[in-house]
C-alpha cells in the first residue's frame, strides 16, 4: 500500500510535513512494513489542505482524506491501513469531489498525482515521449505547425500564438539561441506556476525541451522566483533527474540534438515579466524594458535570438504533441483553445487551482467549481488579470472566459489570478490598492507611468481618506489614457486598467465616497463610524477594550462613543457581546 | 566579521571578512550577467548587503560600486541593512489584502512595536511586507523565515499573530 500526502506549498503551510512525519513515525510504531509513504504536488483543492490518498497494491486510489492535521493521523493507520475500513469522517465528501470532477486537467494532469521528485513516476505517465517523438520523429517545422494547429497561445497574460513566436525565432539565424521559460510569477494574487512547478517539473523541462528543438536552441534558461524556493529545489531535482536519463544533455535519444537548461532565481520585480526587462534581468542589470523592435526573437538574451514563454504554455505542449495539436483545438472556444488554470482566491468558499475549458463562464467557476461566496455574503465582482487587469462586476458573470470576451468588459485573461469579492469589498480601495502596487514596481523609465501612477495613487488615496474632491473622477480618467499612451511597456499601458474599470462599473461608489463621504462597504476607515445602539446592556466592555478611551458610560446604562476621540479599530464591535455596536 | 566588514581578528583585512563570499566570487565572478546571483548568494551569506560588501564585490568583478548599487536597489529581495533572527514576511497581495492583511499588519505592529521594513530593538523580529507568497487560498498569509528554515502560517487572525509571535517570544527567552 502507499500513503500520499500532498506537499505543494499550501500544504506544507498548513502542516503536511508534519502529517507525513505522523504517518511515517506510526507505520514504523505499528510494523506496517508492506505501506510506503510518499509525497506529491497540489491537487488544486487549497482549502482541504493537508490532503492525504491512500492507494492499495493495485495501485487503485482507496480514499482521499481531507484536512489531515498530524493528530488525525492515529485514525487513518489503525482503521483504515491495520483495519481495512475508510475513515468515513475525513474522507472527501461529495461535493468537494466536484471541485475536482467539473475540471479539464490537461496542464495539471500529474499534479497531486505523481512524486514530482521521482522522474520514473513521469515518464510511466507517458512523459518525455512527447520530446521523442518530436526530436527523432519530426522536423522543428512539423512541431511548429503541430503547435499551430493546437490554437495554442501564450498563457502567460498577452495570449500571444505559441506558434508565431516559435516560428520567429527559428527563422532567425544565429550560432546561439535560448528557449527561456518565464517562471517569474509577479501577480499577487496568482500561483498557478509555482503549482505547476512544484507538482509537475519535468512537463515544463520537457515543454522547454521541444521548444528548443523546434526553434533550435540548444539552451534553456528558468527565471524564477526567488521566493519559490519549493518550486527551484524540485527544478534542480528534475533536471539532475532528467540529465541522468538522458532527457537533457548531449545527443539526446541519439540525434545530434543538444539541450540543456539552468535556473536563474529572479530577485523580485513585477516589471520582468516583459520580456525586454526579463532579458535585462538575466544579463544581471536592473530590470527595465527596452523598445521593441528588435524583438527578443531577434536579438534577445545577449543579443542572439530568445523565444520566451510562460511555464503554463510549456506544460500544455508535450500534451499537444502526443495527442495531436487538433486535439486541443477540440477544446475551448474557436479562437481561445484548451484549457485554462486559474488561481480562485479571495472571498470565495473553496479556494484552490482549477483548470478548466476556455469558453466557460465566470458564474460556473465562481459558483460551480468555487462553491460560491464565503458565509454566503453578496458577491460584488471578480478582479481578473491582476495590476494589470480589471474588476468584472457580478452582472457580468455570464462572461465565458476566454481571449475575446474578458478583454470586453475592460479586464484581461491575464495569467489566472480570479480573486472575488463581496459586498464588503470597496472598489475605490482596490483601484487604490492595485495603484500602490503598479507605482511601486514601475521600473521609472518612462515619465507617466513613473510620475503618473504616483499621481494617481494621491487621488485615490485621498479620496479613501475622504478627502476627494469634484472632478477627482474625470482628472483619474484624464491621467489614465495619458499613464496608457506614454508608457513604453505592458506595466504602464495597463497600470489604468483597474481604476478604469472600477470607474466604469463602480462608478456610484466613487461618488458616495467624494460627495457623501460614504463608504458603502464600510472599508474606509475614514469615513466609517461606530455607533452604540439602545441594544446596550451597559455592561461596560467595549469601554475597558477601547484603547484610546473614546467611550464613556455608567454601568447598566447605554454607553456612547466620542467620534472625535474614536480611532475606528472596531475593537468595541467586536467585543460586544450584545450586538448593540453598529457600524456605519 | 565586525560591523565595518573587517576581519574580527583585528588584522583589519577585508579579504579575510568576506572569505565565505570567496568561492562564490571564484565560481560566477568573472562570468557576464552573474551580479544577481552573487549579490543572493552575498545576501544568504550575511543576511544583508553591506556598503563593504558591495565595494567588496566591486573589487572581484570589476563592476562599479555605483551599477551595483543600482541593481540591489531595484530588486526588492535585496536588503541594505540587517535584519532580525526572525524574518516576518507579511503578504500583500491581492487575496490577503481582501481578506484583511491590513489588519494583520496592524497586529505584527501593535505586537512588537515595528512597521514595515523595521527591526525590533531586540534584533528578534523584523517585518517585511511582500508582494505575495502565492498561498493566495489560505489567505491572510505570513512567512517567518529564520536561519533553521522557512514556516508559513495561514488563514491569520490579529488573535493569532499574536499567539504565534509571543510563542517565539517564550521561545527564545527560554533558550537563553
Amino acid at each position: 500500500m502507499k500513503v500520499v500526502v500532498g506537499q505543494g506549498s499550501c500544504g506544507v503551510a498548513t502542516g503536511a510535513r508534519k502529517t507525513s512525519d505522523e504517518l511515517e513515525r506510526l507505520i514504523a510504531e505499528k510494523g506496517l512494513t508492506n505501506v510506503a509513504v510518499d509525497l506529491t504536488g497540489c491537487v488544486g483543492t487549497c482549502y482541504l489542505e493537508p490532503i492525504v490518498d491512500v492507494y492499495g497494491d493495485d495501485g487503485a486510489l482507496q480514499a482521499r482524506y481531507v484536512k489531515v492535521q498530524p493528530d488525525k493521523a492515529a485514525a487513518i493507520v489503525e482503521e483504515h491501513l491495520m483495519g481495512g475500513r475508510i475513515v468515513e469522517d475525513l474522507a472527501i465528501s461529495r461535493q468537494d469531489e466536484a471541485f475536482l470532477s467539473q475540471q479539464k486537467r490537461i496542464v495539471l494532469r500529474n499534479c497531486g498525482v505523481i512524486n514530482p521528485e521521482h522522474i520514473e513516476e513521469y515518464i510511466a505517465a507517458g512523459g518525455y515521449e512527447a520530446a521523442k517523438k518530436a526530436v527523432t520523429s519530426m522536423t522543428p517545422q512539423q512541431v511548429i505547425e503541430e503547435v499551430r494547429i493546437s490554437g495554442l497561445r501564450g498563457r502567460g497574460g498577452a495570449g500571444f500564438p505559441t506558434w508565431f513566436k516559435w516560428n520567429a525565432a527559428r527563422q532567425n539565424q544565429a550560432d546561439q539561441k535560448y528557449m527561456v521559460c518565464n517562471a517569474d510569477e509577479g501577480d499577487p494574487g496568482a500561483f498557478m506556476d509555482r503549482s505547476v512547478l512544484e507538482g509537475d517539473p519535468h512537463s515544463v523541462l520537457e515543454g522547454m525541451l521541444i521548444g528548443g528543438y523546434a526553434i533550435g536552441a540548444s539552451q534553456g534558461v528558468i527565471y524564477v522566483r526567488a521566493e519559490y524556493p519549493l518550486a527551484i529545489k524540485r527544478l534542480e531535482i528534475a533536471m539532475a533527474q532528467a540529465r541522468e536519463r538522458g532527457f537533457l544533455g548531449q545527443n539526446l535519444f541519439g540525434t545530434g540534438f543538444s539541450f540543456d537548461i539552468r535556473i536563474k532565481a529572479g530577485a523580485g520585480a513585477f516589471v520582468c515579466g516583459e520580456e525586454t526587462a526579463l532579458i535585462a534581468s538575466l544579463e544581471g542589470e536592473r530590470g527595465m524594458p527596452r523598445l521593441k523592435p528588435p524583438f527578443p526573437a531577434q536579438r534577445g538574451y545577449w543579443q542572439k535570438p530568445t523565444n520566451i514563454n510562460n511555464v503554463e504554455t510549456f506544460a500544455n505542449v508535450p500534451w499537444v504533441l502526443l495527442h495531436g495539436g487538433a486535439a486541443l483545438a477540440a477544446i475551448g472556444t474557436e479562437k481561445s483553445a484548451g484549457t485554462k488554470v486559474f488561481a480562485l482566491a479571495g472571498k470565495i468558499k473553496k479556494g484552490g487551482l482549477v483548470e478548466v475549458p476556455m469558453g466557460l463562464p465566470i458564474r460556473d467557476i465562481i459558483f460551480g467549481i468555487g462553491g460560491g461566496i464565503k458565509n454566503d455574503k453578496a458577491f460584488k465582482a471578480v478582479q481578473m488579470g491582476g495590476p494589470s487587469g480589471g474588476c468584472i462586476p457580478a452582472e457580468l458573470a455570464g462572461t465565458t472566459v476566454d481571449y475575446e470576451s474578458i478583454p470586453k468588459t475592460g479586464a484581461i485573461v491575464g495569467s489566472g489570478g480570479m480573486i472575488v469579492m463581496d459586498e464588503d469589498t470597496c472598489m475605490v480601495d482596490m483601484a487604490r490598492f492595485f495603484l500602490d502596487f503598479t507605482r511601486k514596481e514601475s521600473c521609472g523609465k518612462c515619465n507617466y507611468c513613473r510620475v503618473g501612477t504616483k499621481r494617481m495613487l494621491e487621488i485615490l488615496e485621498r479620496i479613501t481618506r475622504g478627502e476627494g474632491r469634484d472632478g477627482d473622477i474625470e482628472l483619474l480618467e484624464e491621467l489614465a489614457e495619458k499613464i496608457k499612451d506614454g508608457s513604453m511597456c505592458g506595466l504602464g499601458q495597463t497600470a489604468p486598467n483597474p481604476v478604469l474599470t472600477t470607474i466604469r462599473y463602480f462608478r456610484n461608489e466613487y461618488e458616495d465616497h467624494i460627495y457623501k463621504k460614504k463608504c458603502t462597504a464600510h472599508s474606509c476607515k475614514a469615513l466609517i463610524h461606530y455607533e452604540i445602539t439602545d441594544a446596550c446592556k451597559g455592561c461596560t466592555l467595549c469601554a475597558r477594550n477601547c484603547p484610546v478611551g473614546a467611550i464613556t458610560g455608567s454601568v447598566k446604562q447605554r454607553h456612547v462613543i466620542d467620534q472625535d476621540t474614536c480611532i475606528k479599530c472596531g475593537k468595541c464591535m467586536d467585543s460586544c457581546k450584545f450586538g448593540a455596536i453598529v457600524k456605519d | 566579521m565586525t560591523s565595518n566588514g573587517t576581519c574580527c581578528c583585528g588584522c583589519g583585512s577585508k579579504e579575510a571578512a568576506f572569505s565565505a563570499l570567496a568561492p562564490v566570487l571564484e565560481q560566477y565572478g568573472k562570468t557576464p550577467g552573474s551580479l544577481i546571483t552573487i549579490l543572493q548568494h552575498a545576501q544568504d551569506l550575511y543576511g544583508y548587503l553591506s556598503t563593504d560588501a558591495i565595494q567588496y564585490i566591486a573589487e572581484y568583478t570589476g563592476i562599479k560600486p555605483a551599477k551595483i548599487y543600482g541593481v540591489a536597489t531595484f530588486y526588492t529581495q535585496f536588503r541594505l541593512s540587517p535584519i532580525g533572527k526572525h524574518l516576518i514576511m507579511l503578504c500583500k497581495g491581492t487575496a490577503c489584502h481582501v481578506n484583511g492583511a491590513d489588519s494583520i499588519e496592524e497586529a505584527v505592529t501593535e505586537e512588537l512595536g515595528i512597521t514595515d521594513g523595521q527591526t525590533t530593538e531586540d534584533g528578534l523580529f523584523t517585518l517585511n511586507n511582500v508582494a505575495c507568497l502565492g498561498c493566495c487560498s489560505l489567505a491572510p498569509v505570513m512567512m517567518i523565515r529564520t536561519a533553521d528554515g522557512d514556516e508559513t502560517y495561514g488563514n491569520l487572525t490579529k488573535a493569532k499573530v499574536r499567539a504565534i509571535l509571543q510563542d517565539i517570544r517564550a521561545k527564545e527567552a527560554a533558550s537563553k
